[in-house]
């Protein structure tokens, strides 16, 4: 036995054979391991078909909110498929923008200056909502009730506007483009505190400023507004958005309803400089009221009183609101919980049935750096799962708006930027879901426990914030603490602080920012990789 | 010689029970090293000691020097077959080879290399959770072979085998071990590595309780002792005892004698007149020679666990 020559590879001996093994290799294995298990294969497979798929069919499914279509701008008369029109405002979002004018061209650069002195109105009783017996029927502002200064490419609704302006419950603001708003001076408007308004033009820039004794003025800001035309609308405005009523019912469930509104504004000296000079004033209604008779504007010695009804304003898409038959980004991606389940089983599977089969040993044997494992493991995851989630709600956004459209629906439209970060933040939602479900497997090392874990924590609270089986509030909390937060991803639509809506989850609204959503799942999913870690070199394997 | 694997004063508890209190050996290149004991002598833990899969409480495990998980690509230095039924029963057998093969930045080729030395090739391509305990062990050979190590090591290699299959394994670890390759191989049944091991290590309660070559083991088991064939059992056992000898029956024509040798076994006989057809030195098995080795280790007996 001495006589034999301990064995030399010949592999070793002529270095051929041999590449250094590092974290590549220990990728390379973990995607064989991954892609030679059809099951695991069919299972990403099912994840895409099942957010797709379910998009698809929420899509080409019966829209029974239908019969309760509102619309705006074209008159309550269309039929339910083909009634729903909304104004685009111009960056082709959904506007309100319906308001009582006085004004006149103006042409060339210019400052327009007036002071208001009240703003009034009547709104819907406490005890609900009014049903046709006209705009508002007890005295009160609806805190979005709007009376100020505007200039407006034309009188077209959607086009361009710059606007500095009372608000029944929100002091001055400046808005413009629907979407923008700013914040001037603080308070109510009344005899003893007028706000004086100043908009003043300098080639497509509109600046706006406000002042408590039309001597000290204080910039609100500044806009730029392509393409004024040189001769654009300027005058005052008066506008009071319908009422929105949303209350918490038993469980969690909600209600709401809604009613016209009017405001009453009273400005006085309004006066033009820096090149502007006023011809007379001329009154109309910009849009069509929704009940008509009520508004109106009488000129007095100086005085201007504006009554006026509806927004200037974007449109919120979800239940509630002027949208709510229209089909959103939301609904199709209702298959996103079913595909995460999918990619979470798969992820779980990937670390446990090793596990179950003892083969864990052998891959830690091939690649004893078990680091290395956990992370080759976590790529190879969060490549099936962003891919799985990507293609899922690529097909499901766009499939789901063609078939709306071509069903003859209203599909509420959406960015690009938006519908991008969607698709790209359901695969990245998808991929940290199955990282953190691979994470809690390697901690849990159990297929069934790990799968009933991953899925409690992190379907379940989607489920009952979004269904609203907690009351909102505590629904709203769960999104934001839990990793399910990672679901304001998904958010289609901005919720604007300028209109009231009932910004649910339900209705795709999530308490977090998108990337705040997302940093609150990806810190998870890395406290739960870095507590695996962590395990895997403490514990015998 | 140049020892490959080196285990030295390995302790590791699991709760109450003390899995190995001091184990402490070392692995020879160009044999196969049998590493004996009841279950639950400790070999498995010893065996994923040696893998680093398990931490130790004292004493080390070097693999050409070196702790395992030091080892860059460590299949290339050592193969190991922990568990044959360590396997994705969905995944083909050569699919569970590749993915191991990438693990060392190995190709296919190789895989199919290893396929072809342990005679895989016509089931390969079929899900290993179809294949019989026999079919599993070649392929964990296979997997141990990936890398082509100069140090093997087997838990129960023999498990579940056909007596053609052990053939073939027995075969196969001598070729292994000719090459100039370490090789240990534990098993729970010595009669398994009959013809097999060169050396063995003989464990019990989580320490070495011999280690020597078998040759040794098996002189030392034979002792002076003769074996007697005779027709007429009862007179012999009489004579020779009265002559002052140990006899055991090892069959119903054979006698095992010890303490006296053999001249004075025939002249006994012989002047008793009792027939007797053979005298010869006994040759003990390597079952028997490990009876008489555990024989002398009482508590070893008593506390095996199960």
């Amino acid at each position: 036995m001495t006589a034999i020559a301990p064995y030399r590879s010949p592999a070793s001996a002529g270095g051929a054979g041999f590449r250094p093994v590092g974290s590549s290799a220990a990728l390379r294995a973990e995607w064989t391991k991954f892609r030679t298990v059809r099951g695991w294969v069919i299972g990403a497979l099912v994840a895409v078909l099942a957010t797709a798929g379910l998009g698809v069919l929420a899509s080409s499914g019966g829209q029974s909110a239908c019969q309760a279509a509102g619309s705006q701008g074209q008159g309550s008369g269309g039929s339910c498929q083909h009634g729903m029109y909304f104004t685009l405002g111009p960056d082709g979002e959904p506007v309100s923008d319906s308001f009582y004018f006085v004004g006149q061209p103006l042409a060339g650069d210019g400052s327009i200056t007036v002071r208001v002195t009240s703003l009034t109105g009547l709104v819907q009783p406490a005890s609900g909502p009014d049903n046709g017996a006209g705009a508002g029927t007890v005295p009160g502002v609806e805190p979005w009730a709007k009376a100020g200064l505007i200039i407006k490419a034309n009188l077209i609704q959607g086009s361009a506007y710059a606007a500095i302006m009372v608000a029944g419950g929100h002091g001055v603001r400046m808005q413009w483009n629907y979407t923008g708003d700013t914040a001037g001076m603080t308070g109510a408007v009344g005899p003893d505190s007028p706000r004086w308004l100043r908009l003043s033009r300098s080639g497509d820039v509109i600046t706006g400023y406000d002042s408590a004794d039309g001597t000290r003025w204080s910039r609100v800001g500044s806009v730029t507004l392509a393409g004024l035309p040189r001769a654009p609308q300027a005058g005052l405005f008066a506008a009071s958005p319908d009422y929105t009523h949303v209350g918490e019912g038993f469980g969690g469930g909600t209600s709401s309803g809604g009613g016209p509104t009017r405001d009453t504004a009273v400005f006085d000296r309004l006066t033009t400089a820096d090149g502007w000079t006023a011809g007379p004033w001329a009154g109309r209604y910009v849009g069509t009221p929704e009940i008509p008779g009520i508004v109106g504007y009488h000129h007095a010695g100086g005085t201007f009183t504006l009554t006026g009804m509806g927004d200037i304003a974007p449109i919120a898409a979800g239940h509630g609101g002027p949208a709510d038959p229209a089909v959103t980004v939301s609904d199709y991606l209702v298959g996103t919980f079913a595909g995460l389940i999918a990619i979470v089983v798969v992820a779980a599977l990937f670390v446990t049935a090793e596990y179950r089969r003892g083969l864990i040993r052998l891959t830690f044997a091939a690649t004893p750096a078990r680091g290395r494992v956990l992370a080759a493991k976590a790529v190879v995851v969060a490549a099936v799962g962003f891919v799985a989630g990507l293609l899922g709600a690529a097909v499901a956004v766009l499939a789901g708006e063609a078939i709306t459209r071509a069903r003859g629906y209203y599909a509420f439209p959406v960015s690009g930027m938006a519908e991008a970060r969607v698709i790209v933040g359901t695969g990245l939602l998808t991929a940290l879901f199955g990282v953190l479900a691979l994470a809690i497997g390697t901690i849990v090392r159990r297929s069934a426990a790990t799968i009933a874990a991953a899925i409690v924590v992190i379907v379940l609270p989607y489920f009952v914030a979004v269904f609203a089986a907690v009351p909102l509030s505590a629904g709203d909390w769960l999104l934001r603490i839990l990793p399910a937060a990672g679901f304001a991803l998904q958010q289609p639509y901005p919720a604007y602080g300028q209109v009231t809506m009932f910004y649910a989850p339900f209705s795709g609204y999530f308490p977090l920012a998108p990337w705040a959503g997302l940093a609150v799942l990806a810190a998870w999913t890395a406290a739960a990789l870095a507590l695996a870690a962590c395990l895997l070199r403490r514990r015998d394997a | 010689m140049e020892a490959t694997i080196e285990v030295t004063g390995l302790r590791k508890r699991f709760g109450p029970a003390q899995a190995l209190d001091g184990m402490t050996f070392t692995v020879a290149p160009g044999q196969v090293t049998g590493f004996v004991g009841p279950n639950g002598a400790g070999k498995s833990t010893t065996m994923r000691v040696v893998l680093g899969l398990d931490a130790p409480d004292e004493g080390t495990a070097l693999v050409n020097g070196k702790p395992y998980r030091q080892l860059k690509s460590p299949l290339s230095h050592l193969g190991a077959l922990l568990d044959a039924a360590a396997l994705q029963p969905s995944r083909s057998a050569r699919n569970h080879l590749l993915w191991l093969a990438h693990s060392q930045g190995l190709s296919g080729r190789r895989v199919d290399e290893v396929i072809g030395l342990t005679g895989l090739a016509a089931v390969a391509k079929r899900k290993a959770g179809g294949y019989s305990l026999g079919m599993r062990q070649r392929l964990g050979i296979a997997a141990a072979l990936l890398g082509d190590p100069p140090a093997l090591m087997m838990d129960e290699p023999f498990n579940g085998m056909d007596p053609e299959g052990i053939a073939w394994m027995r075969t196969f670890l001598r070729g292994l071990a000719a090459e100039g390759r370490a090789v240990l191989v534990s098993s729970h049944l010595m009669s398994e590595l009959q013809d097999t091991a060169d050396h063995l290590v003989v464990a019990g309660r989580g320490k070495v309780i011999a280690d020597r070559s078998v040759a040794d083991l098996i002189a030392a088991a034979s002792g002076e002792r003769v074996r007697l064939r005779t027709t007429a059992r009862a007179d012999a056992m009489r004579v020779l005892a009265n002559a002052g000898a140990e006899v055991a029956a090892t069959a119903p024509d054979v006698l095992t004698v010890a303490r006296l040798s053999s001249e004075r076994v025939v002249a006994a006989l012989t002047a008793e007149q009792v027939p007797f057809s053979e005298v010869s030195a006994h040759r003990a098995s390597l079952e028997e020679a490990y009876m008489e080795l555990t024989r002398d280790a009482v508590e070893f007996r008593a506390g095996a666990p199960s």
